[in-house]
Formats: C-alpha cells, sequence, structure tokens
C-alpha cells in the first residue's frame, strides 16, 4: 500500500482493479492514460471485516465476496441485494464496491445503499487516510472530493437501524443498467436514496420527513414527485421515473411494514 | 508471463495491458473463446479463471498472472456439456456457445433450473431463445456416471 500510495503522489496513475469499467474504456478508446496502478494483488484492499460495529468492506471486495460475505449478509443485506443484480456473474467475480464508488455513475446500484445506509469513504494517500461521510462524497456528475493522488481503501458502515430495502429497476433482469434505483431503511426515521434522477445518487429529506411524521403514503409519493428532478435520457424519461419511484416507494413501504 | 493454461503450464510473452481475450486468441492460438461485446456484457468471453466465470475482455493479461485459465478449448472436443449442446441443440450459430459451457460449467453438478438461469444471466444468446441451452444443460448431467468426468475435464478449482 506504501509504495502503491508513493506511486500516486509522484505521478498519479489510473487504479485498477476489476477492470469492468475503466478497461472498457481503455480499449474503446475512450480514455487517453497510459499509466495504471493495479490494486489487484494488494490483499489487505480485498477484505470484509467487523472492527466493533463497523462493518469495514474493503475497495476491492468483489461483488461475489460481499455476495458471500456473512457480515456483509447480517450488517448490509441491501448492499447483497445490489450486488447480485449489478451485471451477471462474470461482472460479479470481478467487479468492486470501490470501482463502483470511483466510476461515480449516477445510475451506479451500490451508491443509493451506501447513501441510504450512511457509510463513509476512507480515501488513503501518501499523507494518510482521511474519512468522508457518503454524503458528502460525490460533488456533481461522475465528480467527487477524492484528490488525483488518492485511493479508495474501504467503505465503513455504520450499524443500520431498521429493515433494509433495495430495488433496481432496468430492461432486464442482470445486466442491465438501473432506469432507477432506490434503497432504503424502514424505522422511526425512514430513509431513502435513490439513483437515476439527479446527476449523483440523492438521498430525500422531504420524503423521509413526510413518513417519518406519519403522512399517508399518496402524501409520501406527492413530497416525493416534487423532491425529484429526474430528466429524460437515453434510458428512461422523465416520467416514467417520476412514476416508478412513487411505486417503488409504495412497494418500499408495504414490504417493510 | 506464467499461468496455467487448461491444465498446463505456460509462459507467455504478450503486453501487460492486452486484453486476456486477445491473448488467448492470438499468442496462445486459441480461437475458441469468442469477442461478443467487448465490454463484458455478453459473456461470449467467458473463461473459467481460478474456477470462476469472468470476461476475458475485461482482464488485462498481466492479472491473469499464477492463474488457473479454462478455456472451452480445455474441455476436449467430447466433453458431456459439449456432446449435450450438440445432441439438444443448445448450439446455433455457435458464438455464444463455448461462454455458455463454460459458465456452465461452473456451476457444478445438476443445478436447479433457477440456479443455471442465474448462473447464465452474464450469457446472451441471440439465437436460440435460451430453452434448448437449459435442456443441454441438464441432459449433460443426466447421463450415468457424468460427475466424475465433468470434474476431471474441468480443471482445479472447478467444482
Amino acid at each position: 500500500m506504501g509504495a502503491a500510495l508513493k506511486l500516486m503522489r509522484r505521478e498519479p496513475a489510473v487504479p485498477i482493479a476489476g477492470c469492468t469499467d475503466v478497461y472498457v474504456s481503455l480499449n474503446f478508446g475512450t480514455l487517453a492514460a497510459a499509466r495504471f496502478l493495479d490494486l489487484s494483488q494488494l490483499a489487505p484492499l480485498r477484505r470484509i471485516t467487523v472492527r466493533g460495529d463497523t462493518l469495514v468492506i474493503g475497495a476491492t471486495a468483489t461483488y461475489t465476496s460481499i455476495i458471500r460475505s456473512a457480515h456483509v449478509r447480517r450488517r448490509l443485506p441491501m448492499l447483497v441485494a445490489a450486488a447480485r443484480e449489478i451485471g451477471g456473474p462474470q461482472i460479479q467475480n470481478r467487479g468492486t464496491l470501490g470501482g463502483n464508488i470511483a466510476n461515480g455513475s449516477p445510475a451506479g446500484d451500490s451508491p443509493p445503499v451506501l447513501a441510504a445506509a450512511e457509510a463513509v469513504v476512507v480515501l488513503a494517500s501518501a499523507d494518510g487516510d482521511r474519512r468522508v461521510p457518503f454524503a458528502d462524497y460525490y460533488t456533481g456528475y461522475r465528480a467527487s472530493v477524492k484528490r488525483a493522488d488518492e485511493l479508495i481503501v474501504a467503505v465503513e458502515v455504520p450499524p443500520v437501524e431498521g429493515a433494509q430495502w433495495f430495488r433496481k429497476v432496468g430492461t432486464r433482469a442482470a445486466q442491465a443498467i438501473s432506469k432507477i434505483v432506490m434503497a432504503g431503511v424502514r424505522s422511526a426515521a425512514p430513509r431513502l436514496a435513490l439513483g437515476s434522477v439527479a446527476p449523483t445518487v440523492v438521498r430525500l429529506p422531504r420524503t423521509e420527513a413526510a413518513l417519518a411524521a406519519g403522512a399517508p403514503i399518496a402524501e409520501a409519493q406527492r413530497v416525493l414527485g416534487d423532491e425529484i428532478r429526474p430528466i429524460d435520457d437515453i434510458r428512461s424519461t422523465s416520467a416514467y421515473r417520476r412514476r416508478v419511484a412513487a411505486n417503488l416507494l409504495a412497494r418500499f413501504w408495504a414490504d417493510t411494514a | 508471463m506464467k499461468f496455467t493454461l487448461n491444465g498446463e503450464p505456460v509462459d507467455i510473452n504478450a503486453p501487460p495491458m492486452k486484453r486476456l481475450l486477445d491473448v488467448l486468441r492470438e499468442e496462445c492460438a486459441l480461437p475458441g473463446t469468442k469477442e461478443g461485446c467487448g465490454e463484458g456484457e455478453c459473456g461470449a468471453c467467458t473463461v473459467l479463471m481460478d474456477g470462476a466465470p469472468v470476461c476475458a475482455c475485461l482482464v488485462p493479461f498481466a492479472q491473469a498472472r499464477d492463474a488457473d485459465v479454462l478455456t472451452i478449448e480445455g474441455l476436449g472436443g467430447d466433453h458431456p456439456l459439449q456432446t449435450a449442446f450438440i445432441e439438444h441443440s443448445g448450439v446455433q450459430c455457435g458464438m455464444c456457445t463455448p461462454g455458455m459451457i463454460l459458465a456452465a460449467l461452473a456451476l457444478g453438478p445438476r443445478p436447479s433450473l433457477a440456479r443455471v438461469r442465474a448462473g447464465l444471466a452474464g450469457n446472451l444468446c441471440r439465437c436460440t431463445g435460451y430453452e434448448a441451452i437449459y435442456r443441454s444443460i441438464a441432459a449433460a448431467w443426466a447421463r450415468q456416471g457424468i460427475g466424475d468426468r465433468v470434474s476431471d475435464r474441468a480443471g482445479k478449482g472447478a467444482l
């Protein structure tokens, strides 16, 4: 790790691990980079452990290892649910949580889970580690607070109170990019996070407040409709996303009752 | 760079960021692994790496160091899965077939239909509609005495 961080400080390279995103861009000629730092052999980055009551998922933990992890299944089952719906087995065997975060797609499947879990991203550089609450990590479309010389090394997840829920809506059951993706936690203080409705993953504080105040679902759906500003794009329309988001909210509420 | 290919230790020279798919087809002269999309969306290039299905188009050659790689050629041509796909019309154009067979092999003995569907979710077929593929996999395991032969051919790490 030390050598990797010194390398990144001297001349930042593109970090690679599972190669399911960045490597595609390289092969299609849309990534103009010549230097790559292969993180896949750094064993500590792959680990999934529990420290005290914090779940610590290493940045290069693959989706398959997340799905199989007793720690994640017990503490963050909505991440297992998300990992099962990313790509297919081949992608899950290689793709990593850190890579998903770093790729920063607004349609990413793990960010809503991490946002709803109020996870913390651990960034490392030659100067040491720093921790960024997930809510503060993204600053805009595919932009984050991560500096060029930093590596994502882990995600730390505090205990999540309440029933966890995840749903991804795409064109197929597998190998689909989300049209809309939602993660929720049901408790006295419900949490909701949505992907594919904004340039970044978003929490829904007004909808959450309505639910916490005991508003009927129809009212919470109305608040949700006002709270999000989805766009028409290659995968879906604004109207569809609004409608399906409202449906997912009702489904979340019914499923976790 | 040293790795194990279809059960044999090999030492292949190729650029580290070259796709494993291309190294297999070119430097290793094994064209059985097909390119369907080049971006990990179709599974046609599926190989087993340390027993796990991966898209060879998404593996930089350097990451195959010391790995146990199994391609369709490693099944010998008369593997029960290969025979079953032919006998039960699991093959039409054949582009998806090597990937399908290797993904199926990784599932181990007598997988349920639900496990087959989930296990092959990363392999797309434009010809068959999938039903004949599922029948072929079931048929491969239905023959008596198959279990040991399949394990023998699958190489280290596969079930």
